[in-house]
């Protein structure tokens, strides 16, 4: 006979204010089964799994509902609330009447009713629920970090510094990603390369780190512990066993004036190049569409250049196969296309460019050696507008976020160029200075305060070209005044946002996303650097816009993970997997068909002279992810998935 | 009011992963929907057997709403798929049986779509509204006078 525990959480008011918990309690208490109907203000709270643990106990109660939020919230709380008490953890059904119903519900009465309904259904699930032991499964101590950018460098370091194996891919030729880009870093204005490149060496020639440049992931299959990852390893038509990085095919590649990606489009670059003077790897690749002899058949200067044979243009992409126990996604950010504020003037007028850009230009290694120079004429601009939030918190443009590092940077521009050209003059509109961050605050005053920025809050609402000079309208509002502001250059803090390929990387390697492309976490707060999916987890950028010490904080935190993943042999998975009734099995194979993991095996059975009697499905419980497609598909009903088993879910409608 | 309002009675089978996780955004963002939707999770729309659809009609659900992963976005790479195949057969077969294909339907929503769970909350109520209640199958029992069961 079952003896039911219901236990109604009031969380607070957010579930009493909406639904009458105590009428609740006691329908439930009248239901035929439920031995125990209680309700209390905070289940989750110790007194509260105290009294949840007390109650099965004393009445020796073979399953327990907990009515209250998300089961996505707080099951495992529960269900370890429930083993502490001796009963079988997967006795518990969580009842979700916060998030489904009292939050989005204004009838009091209506949501009482469905409150009831809900808290019936999974007391007659529970009564039909099974006891069950969670399965293990083995762990692969390798990390797979994709991307090199500071946050997948900081993650591959952290995790092959405390002895595990890593393998980075990176997609460009070279380690580094925007930072590597950067001129100088804010708050204290150190050299971003300065502090980058050891970083990246230290990386490559880390004996515990595989490093894979100019590199993808093609496919990611498997779960936590056990991925298998596909690698496509593009060809780089440089064979890089024998380059030694001596750049003499760069120099006779004919192919000069290719515009460089690294710099923003403002240098330019060879066919056979490599993105920046210090790239890790420091071996060049071949962009086919620009180089020569992919074009028109003739040319190979730099075959002819290699004194080590290094070049072949007969490489093809590889494939890398790898077994994986976790990844780390640090797929980075990419700047907003600027098209979109056409009123800027971006693209129309060569002196408006992005914060990127001017990056390229304040930096020493950059196409001016960093000197600031307008684009349009190679002069130094005497009057500099910079325009904050171009894209960033303007739903018109699709983002309505803050892009958290523009208000920095564009401060620290002001004070690059201010130490650049002495008497030079620089405004920025802005919308208002968000520095919250250790020093930060103090950096922009900097900026007002010794390096004369003058900031004028309002928006701009026009950018266009009088005598060569480019004018900018915008609002004053502190004045109550439209200004123009006669300028020689113009900067746009463009927003961050995610990798235009974002979503459908998400898609190949299974994690959930944001409305923007960014990465979604599992919990906002408590579970932020893990994602939605076990065993992935997410550093830096591609998660949410971020500055560097934040992105290497979160970096460090996925090591920390992986690092705890990689601390047991066995990994405890979810018992949640379809089993056979191999009596009434037929061996159609429909479900070897319907599964989308191979997890179905063909099974002999033999009586007991070793003669075959028929075959039939056997589930490897180690390869069984749960979907229960097989379930549905099964013509003889032998299959049945475990936690949802069509006895558990025709009396849970039944209940409703 | 001159008379009682019908309140049709839905229930929605859904995945774990996608829709169950947008309904629990909308939650989370205290955003309002019509109450009269009941959730059944289940690990992904895969696990639906046209049988839950018939039990939950059956038992006098006025409608039926099945959602999942969008297509290509399925945690378990293809139950979604497996789902819509099914559905495209079953509503044949529901057409078939003279009960309206409109009972039962079908949507797409991920877990970061909590605005278009409650609109399609809200919708489906509406179209419930309109087709009225589910009455066949009580009507069938009182005018065979057998209690059919499935």
């Amino acid at each position: 006979m079952a003896k039911i525990g219901v236990f109604i959480c009031h969380c607070g008011e957010n579930i009493a204010a909406k639904v009458d918990c105590t009428k609740l309690a006691a329908a439930m208490g009248e239901h035929p089964g439920v031995a125990v109907s209680v309700e209390y203000k905070y289940f989750c709270s110790d007194p509260g799994q105290e009294s949840v643990k007390k109650a099965i106990r004393d009445n020796n109660l073979t399953g327990i509902v907990i009515a209250a939020c998300s089961p996505r919230m707080h099951e495992a709380t529960f269900r370890k609330a429930c083993a502490e008490a001796g009963l079988n953890p997967y006795l518990c059904e969580i009842a979700n009447i916060r998030e489904q119903c009292s939050w989005v519900h204004t009838d009091s009465d209506m949501a009482t009713e469905k409150a009831m309904d809900i808290t019936r259904s999974m007391v007659e699930k529970v009564k039909r629920n099974n006891i069950l032991q969670p399965i293990e499964v083995p762990v692969t101590r390798r990390a797979l970090v994709i991307g090199g950018g500071i946050a997948g460098l900081q993650a591959a370091l952290d995790i092959a510094n405390a002895g595990q194996e890593v393998v980075l891919v990176e997609r460009e030729p070279s380690l580094g990603g925007h930072m590597a880009q950067l001129s100088e870093t804010f708050p204290t204005l150190d050299c971003s390369q300065c502090i980058m490149t050891p970083r990246m060496v230290e990386t490559a020639q880390h004996p515990k780190i595989r490093l894979l440049t100019y590199a993808e992931v093609e496919s990611v299959d498997g779960y936590i512990g056990n991925f298998k990852v596909r690698i496509r390893m593009k060809s780089r038509y440089v064979d890089m066993s024998r380059c030694t990085g001596c750049g003499d095919c760069i120099t006779k590649c004919p192919a000069k004036k290719i515009s460089s990606e690294f710099d923003c489009g403002l240098g330019k670059r060879t066919a056979i190049y490599t993105p920046f003077a210090q790239s890790v790897p420091n071996m060049p690749v071949i962009d086919t569409a620009s180089c020569i002899y992919f074009k028109n058949g003739k040319c190979k200067m730099c075959q002819k250049s290699c004194q080590l044979n290094a070049i072949n243009f007969e490489m093809q992409d590889e494939f890398i196969d790898l077994e994986i126990g976790a990844i780390v996604v640090a797929t980075g950010f990419q700047i907003q296309n600027t098209a979109v504020y056409g009123e800027y003037g971006y693209g129309k007028f060569p002196d408006v460019i992005t914060g990127l850009q001017f990056e390229r230009l304040a930096s020493a290694s950059g196409p001016t050696a960093g000197k600031i120079l307008r684009p349009s004429d190679g002069k130094e601009p005497q009057n500099v507008v910079f325009i904050q939030c171009a894209g960033s918190r303007d739903p018109s443009k699709g983002v309505r976020y803050c892009s958290k590092i523009c208000c920095m940077y564009t401060a620290k521009h002001a004070m690059l160029y201010a130490h650049k050209v002495h008497g030079g003059k620089t405004h920025i509109f802005y919308m208002d200075i968000r520095a919250a961050g250790k020093g930060y605050d103090e950096f922009t005053r900097r900026a007002i305060e010794e390096d004369e920025a003058s900031y004028i809050r309002g928006r701009v609402s026009k950018v266009w070209q009088e005598n060569g000079k480019l004018m900018v309208r915008g609002v004053d509002t502190l004045l109550g005044k439209p200004v123009t502001v006669v300028a020689d250059m113009v900067v746009l803090a463009t927003a961050m946002v995610p990798q235009s390929d974002a979503k459908e990387f998400a898609k190949n390697i299974g994690i959930a996303y944001d409305e923007y492309g960014f990465y979604n976490e599992a919990h906002l707060k408590l579970r932020p650097v893990e994602s939605s999916t076990a065993g992935v987890f997410l550093a830096g950028a591609c998660q949410s816009p971020k500055d560097i010490p934040d992105s290497i904080s979160q970096a460090s935190a996925t090591a920390s993970k992986v690092l705890a993943l990689f601390s047991k042999e066995k990994l405890e998975r979810e018992p949640v997997i379809a089993i056979n009734n191999e009596a009434t099995c037929a061996g159609c194979w429909g479900c070897v068909l319907a599964c989308p993991y191979n997890a179905i095996e063909k099974k002999d059975i033999r009586d007991r002279s070793g003669r075959l009697i028929k075959q039939v499905a056997f589930v490897n419980p180690g390869l069984c992810q749960g979907c229960g497609t097989c379930v549905s598909f099964c013509r003889s009903n032998s299959l049945d998935l475990a936690g949802f088993t069509e006895k558990q879910i025709f009396a849970e409608v039944m209940g409703l | 009011m001159s008379e009682l309002k019908f309140e049709p009675k839905i229930v929605a089978f859904v995945c774990t992963y996608c829709t169950y996780a947008g309904a629990d955004l909308a939650g989370t963002s205290r955003l309002k929907y019509a109450p009269n939707v009941r959730i059944v999770r289940l690990p992904c729309t895969g696990r639906i057997s046209p049988m839950f659809i018939l039990k939950a009609l059956q038992k006098g659900a006025d409608g039926v709403l099945v959602s999942g992963c969008h297509p290509g976005d399925c945690h378990f790479t293809h139950g979604n798929y497996h789902a819509r195949r099914r559905w495209m057969v079953f509503r044949a077969l529901l057409d078939f049986t003279g009960i309206s294909p409109e009972r039962v339907m079908f949507s797409w929503i991920s877990a970061a779509e909590g605005s278009k769970f409650a609109d399609l909350i809200n919708s489906v109520t509406e179209d419930i509204r309109k087709l009225g209640p589910f009455d066949q199958y009580q009507q069938l029992i009182k005018e065979t006078e057998s209690p059919a069961t499935l």
